[in-house]
This record gives C-alpha cells, structure tokens and sequence, in this order.
C-alpha cells in the first residue's frame, strides 16, 4: 500500500450502477487519496461531466440505460483527454478490447484488487511507471 | 463405433430383406419371362419343322412305294397283254420272262404264274416248287379274278413265307385267266426298313385290318390304330391319301408316341413311320434342358447377386446411418455446450458484481484494521485471516466464472502465430509457485527449433495451464512427484506432452474425463470444465489429444497440433495483461 502523505488527492469519477458498490468504493478510494463522484447510469455522468473537472474515469461497461462503451464515447467526446478505466463484469477480452478501441486507458474485471485498481489509476493521471504485480 | 440396438437390427434385417427380395424380383422376371417366350417360340417351331420333317419324309416315301406297286403292276400288265395266254402257259416262255424282268429291275418279281379260271396253276416259274398247284380255295383268288389288277396283302400261302402277288386278269374266250407275279417281301420291306430316323423311329406298313405287311424287328404299338381314324378318313377330315396323318399317342405303357402315316395302294394300306416322343423331339427336350440349366444357374447367381448387394448396400446404409447419428450427437453436444456456454455467462456476468461488492466490503474491513484504534485488539490476526479469506473466496469465484466464460468462447479469437517452447515456458513459470507449493517439480524437454503455431494464444494457454495445474493436482502434495513436459516435432506436426507420477485416472473416468463439468476432484476445487475445454480447442485447431494413465503411476497427455507454415515468421503477441491480482 502506498503511503498516504505522499500522495496527491486524485478527483476521480465513478460511474457504475451497482449502488452498493460504488459507496463502498468511495470509502475504500478516499482512504487512498482518490476522491470519488459517483453516478448510477450514463446522463448521471455526463452532467457531473458537464459541471465538474476530473482527472481520471472509472466505467462499468455493464450498465441499465446507457450502456458503458455509450457513456465512453461521450466522455471522449466532452473530455477527449480524461483516462477511462473500463470495468467489466467478464473476462472478455473482446468487449475490452472495443473499448481499448474508443480510448479507454485500460480495463479491470470484476472482482479486483483495491491495490491494481489504485495502481492504474496512478499511472493514468500521472503516467507513473508502477508496475502492476 | 456404438452397437445398433435391437430395433435397429431388426430394421436393417428387414431392409437387407427388401433388397433382397427386389433384387431377384427385377433380376428373376426378365430372366423368366425372357426364358419362357424364347422355349415357347423354340419348341413351337422346332415341333414345326418335326412335324414338317417326317410328314414330308413318308408323304415321299409313300410316293415311292405306291410308284413301286404301280410299276410292278404296269409291268405285269403290260406282259399279260403283250403274249397271248398259250405262249404264256410255257413254262420256258413263262422262265424266260422273269429272267428278263430280274435282269431289268432285281429281283423284286420272285415268280410268275398263270392260272385258270379253276384256280389251277397252268404254267409256273420261280424258285418253288408249285407248277400244279390249286389256288381256287384261296381268298386273293376270288378278289382277282373279280378286278382287272389286283394286289394282294401280305399272305403265307402255300409256300409258307410272307409275300405278296400282283395279278392281272385277262380274257381268253371268255374265260378269265391270271397272270400272278409274286412280289418278293425282302426288296419290298427294303422299301420300308431303310427308314430310320433317331433311336426309335421306324417304318412299317398295316393294311385295314391292321396287320403288319412289312417285317419289322421294333415292337410296333399296333393297338395304337385299334381305333385308328386311319382308314376313315372322313373321321379326321383330313386328306389322308395325301397329306400323311400326324398325331401323339400314349401307348399301354405310357409311352408318348408319334405316328405320321399315310395311305397307300388306294388306300388299303398304310404307311406309318412310329418314333417316341421323346427321341423326335430330343434336341427339343436337350435344349429344353440346357434352358432350364441356364435358368438355374442364372437364378443361382441373381440370388447370389442379390444377397451380396443387400449385403453389402445394408452394411453401407447402417455405415452411413452411424456416422450420421455420431454427428447428430456432436450437433446435439455442441448445441447443449453452447447453451451450457450462455447459461455460463450469464451467471458469470451476475456473480461478479455481488462478489465484487463483498471483496471490497471485505477489503473495507481490512483497510479499517489498518487504524490505530484495532491494533490493541485481540482478535486481530483472527479478523485479518477471515477477511483474507474472503477475498480468497471472492477470487476463487471470480476464476470459476472466468473459466465458464471462457467456456462460452467468449475468450480471445484471433488466430496468430507463435512459438508454443515460449509458451509453455511462460506458463510454467506462472504455475511454479503452485508446483513448489505441491511438491512437484517440473522438468522442461523442449525441442528447438520447433515450428510455430497458428492458433489463438489464449486458447492454447487455457490448454497447457489446464494440463499442467491437473498434473500438479494429480500428485500427492505429501508423496511430491514429477511433471514431464516435452515438446517435439515431425513432418507437419508439433507434438506437446504432459508426464505426471501421480495418482492416474480409472478407466471408467477415463472416458468421461473430456466431457463438461465432470470433475474427480473435491467438489469446489474443480469445475469439471477445464479438459472438456481443452478437447474444445484442440479439435478447433485441427489437432488431436490423447490420453494414457494408468492407476498409481501417472497420466499422460498427448497433444498433436499441425505446425504452421512459416516457422520463422512467429508473431510476438503482446497482450494486456493488467487485471492481475496479488495473492
């Protein structure tokens, strides 16, 4: 675990409609210094979008209503420059591999590892050369 | 290939049976309906040309010998008219004669004779010794003396020998005299016994009352003509005197005979030429016989034929039926593996969200624990193995489903080349911590240089991960063992081994152990799914696997995939592989 003084308070929106899942990734996140929004579907995201600046995307690929490779291509158009990390709720390659296609930075499958998920952050908003065990 | 069942049997036994039966019904009616109008049109003329044959035969023959009596009548006529009576009763004159008459046509004239109206014998000559005798008793007397010509039948007489007499009556002064010429029976029976045809067929000659006027050393069937129509022509309406007579009978032992006769001498006698049935007609009843052999044989062999063909055609039907049902089975399988698959993937797609909200719940609990508050407590190290294993559990699950996604193919695709030596060393060393863990070690016989691979990489990893975490389940973690990998080529395939020392598979799991969720390990440890994706893959990728174990000693797995092309132009694939987890 990285120690927490050091690091920069990273503003991170987290769209997914699992809303069980995303308060507890706000807990887990924030211990972390990432400081997360959440929203339960895709207009929820893109009007937090509209009104706030983040520097990095957490997006469920699996979503009610808008679906996530919908909601990336609309976050690439309003933020061309706002890493998207894909989540999947499989292990389809394919489906990642779409969204590797629309921009996305990368793309983790459900369950993961708090300690991965911080990692890639990191290394979308600043680039860092962490490597992931 | 399975056993047909019963009914299956009985269906093909039938089906055999129906060609069969059709084969030599469409082989046999031709054959028969051929066979029988050729016999009929063969005997129909063959009998023909018989009847015509012997018809024209005694029609000609009885010519002749109606020609004979008419000459030897004309002869004596014409001596009886030529001399007058006195020179005539001279005896030298009378010798004379009938030197002449031999000399001229044989000796068919035997002796002559004139005799008065008393029946005495006036002059004679001949062999025998009846210058006086008195013939007024006799019967041919009477009947000559009341015609101007008269042929008698065949008589004893006074000599006591079969013969014959033609005689002539002339007048002198009113009083009838006889000219008589016996006829010899020897060159006139010569007439008749040089007719012979086959075995049986001879002549003879009858006269109204039946009786032989010709030798005969054959048995005649005289009582065929008891009621002989033959002297009545009017009864057959037929016109005996020149058209000769033709017709079969049954003798007294049951012979079938024929006889063709025709009238002669004015119809008093009869010409009749008898053969059997069987020896006129023999060439008919051969062919008959060789019809009938050909007939057999050809039956013979169309139901040889027959039984090959249905034979043969049933073993091809109930061939091709087999194979089609494997392959309906496979369509079957494949249609229930699909429907497994989407089964697989929609719970897959439900469990991890759930499962993901419990690790991270867990994790909470765990990024709790880290605060000063709960390190005094005392159950800590107990909360932090609970939560451990939770996440545990949690990436246990996540693997299952994985394992089932990748089930319904919704894995990586794309087909590429690449090196499998490079792979399976990849791969070994991911699983070396689990080999350590286990007690097993790997040993590595890799083969270099070895063609590539065109195949989807992820695909093939699934495999060799597949087959190498099942060789390091099989080993007792007490006992420890080995884990042989070789790799190997030849001509157009790689060859890819999996060796294990450990607990080998029973023969009847064996035959399961490809088939979907068939699992030997303790339930929750194995999904069952693992070799049957394995199978999946390589039958994809046109290879094949095989497997060997024998119990307490060690399984072994034999891959053959074909070896791409172009060895050297393998392909470095670079994939993503984030999304790993610390364990």
């Amino acid at each position: 675990m990285m120690p927490k003084e050091f690091t920069p308070i990273i503003r991170l929106l987290l769209v997914d409609d699992e809303v069980e899942f995303t308060s507890i990734m706000v807990k887990r996140l924030g211990r972390r210094n990432i400081v997360a929004t959440t929203a339960n579907n895709g207009d929820q995201a893109l009007l937090l979008l509209d009104k706030n600046t983040y520097d990095v995307a957490v997006l469920d690929l699996k979503m009610e209503g808008m679906d996530g490779l919908e909601v990336l291509k609309m976050f690439k158009l309003k933020a061309p420059d706002l890493p998207v990390i894909m989540l999947t709720g499989h292990g389809s390659q394919l489906a990642a591999e779409e969204g590797f296609a629309h921009g996305a930075f990368d793309y983790l499958s459900k369950p993961y590892d708090i300690e991965g998920l911080t990692q890639i952050i990191r290394k979308a908003v600043f680039g860092g050369r962490e490597q992931h065990e | 290939m399975g056993n047909n069942p019963p009914d299956r049997l009985e269906y093909y036994a039938s089906l055999k049976r129906n060609i069969f039966i059709a084969v030599v019904i469409v082989s046999m009616i031709p054959l028969i309906v051929f066979g029988s109008i050729t016999r009929y049109e063969f005997h129909t003329s063959y009998a023909e040309k018989v009847r015509a044959h012997l018809s024209i035969m005694v029609k000609k023959h009885a010519q002749n010998i109606d020609t004979f009596l008419k000459e030897r009548q004309a002869n004596i006529v014409s001596l009886a008219s030529s001399y007058p009576y006195e020179q005539l009763a001279d005896n030298a004159f009378l010798a004379q004669q009938l030197t002449r008459f031999q000399k001229t046509y044989g000796p068919v004239i035997t002796d002559l004779g004139i005799i008065n109206e008393k029946g005495e014998q006036i002059s004679y000559a001949g062999p025998f010794q009846l210058k006086d005798a008195n013939y007024a008793e006799s019967e041919w007397l009477k009947q000559a003396m009341a015609s101007d010509v008269y042929t008698s039948d065949v008589f004893m007489g006074l000599r006591r020998l079969p013969h014959f007499i033609v005689a002539v009556r002339s007048l002198k002064n009113g009083t009838p005299w006889l000219l008589r010429a016996t006829i010899d029976f020897m060159a006139f029976n010569e007439l008749v016994q040089n007719i012979h045809i086959g075995k049986t067929g001879f002549a003879f000659i009858i006269n109204k009352k039946i009786e032989m006027q010709t030798d005969s050393t054959r048995s005649v069937e005289k009582n065929l003509f008891r009621d002989a129509e033959l002297f009545h022509p009017d009864k057959t309406g037929t016109d005996i005197m020149n058209e000769p007579l033709f017709q079969t009978r049954t003798s007294d032992s049951g012979k079938e005979i024929i006889y063709v006769a025709r009238l002669l001498k004015n119809g008093e006698w009869a010409l009749v030429f008898q053969q059997d049935h069987l020896d006129a007609y023999s060439e008919l009843y051969r062919a008959r016989e060789v019809s009938l052999l050909t007939l057999v044989l050809g039956g013979i062999a169309i139901v040889l034929m027959a039984a090959w063909v249905s034979r043969h055609t049933t073993i091809k039907i109930a061939k091709a039926d087999q194979e089609k049902e494997i392959m309906n089975r496979q369509v079957i399988q494949s249609g229930h593996l699909a429907s497994i698959g989407m089964l697989a993937a929609g719970i897959a797609h439900e469990i991890n969200n759930p499962v993901a909200i419990m690790v991270e719940e867990a994790g909470w609990i765990e990024d709790l624990l880290e605060d000063e508050d709960f390190k005094e407590s005392e159950n800590l190290n107990e909360f932090k193995r609970a939560l451990g294993q939770i996440r545990k559990q949690g990436i246990r699950c996540r693997n299952i489903t994985h394992k089932m996604l990748n089930f319904s193919r919704h894995s990586d695709h794309r087909v590429q080349l690449f090196n499998l030596n490079e792979l399976i060393r990849e791969i070994t060393n991911l699983s070396s911590q689990h080999a350590k863990y286990s007690n097993v070690t790997i040993e590595l016989n890799l083969t270099e240089p070895l063609s590539s691979i065109k195949a989807s990489q992820t695909e093939m990893e699934q495999v060799i991960f597949n087959l190498l975490n099942n060789a390091i389940d099989a080993i007792d973690k007490k006992e420890g063992g080995k884990v042989r990998i070789h790799t190997w080529q030849d001509d157009s395939m790689i060859h890819f081994e999996v060796q294990d020392t450990g607990s080998g598979i029973s023969e009847a799991n064996l035959k399961r152990i490809f088939d979907p969720f068939f699992s030997t390990k303790p339930t929750g440890q194995g999904t069952g799914l693992g070799l049957s994706i394995c199978y999946g893959i390589v039958q994809k990728m046109n290879g094949q696997i095989v497997v060997e174990s024998t119990l307490e000693k060690g399984s072994r797995f034999e891959i053959s995939l074909p070896a791409a092309e172009s060895p050297e132009e393998t392909e470095t694939k670079t994939t993503k592989t984030t999304g790993s987890m610390t364990s």
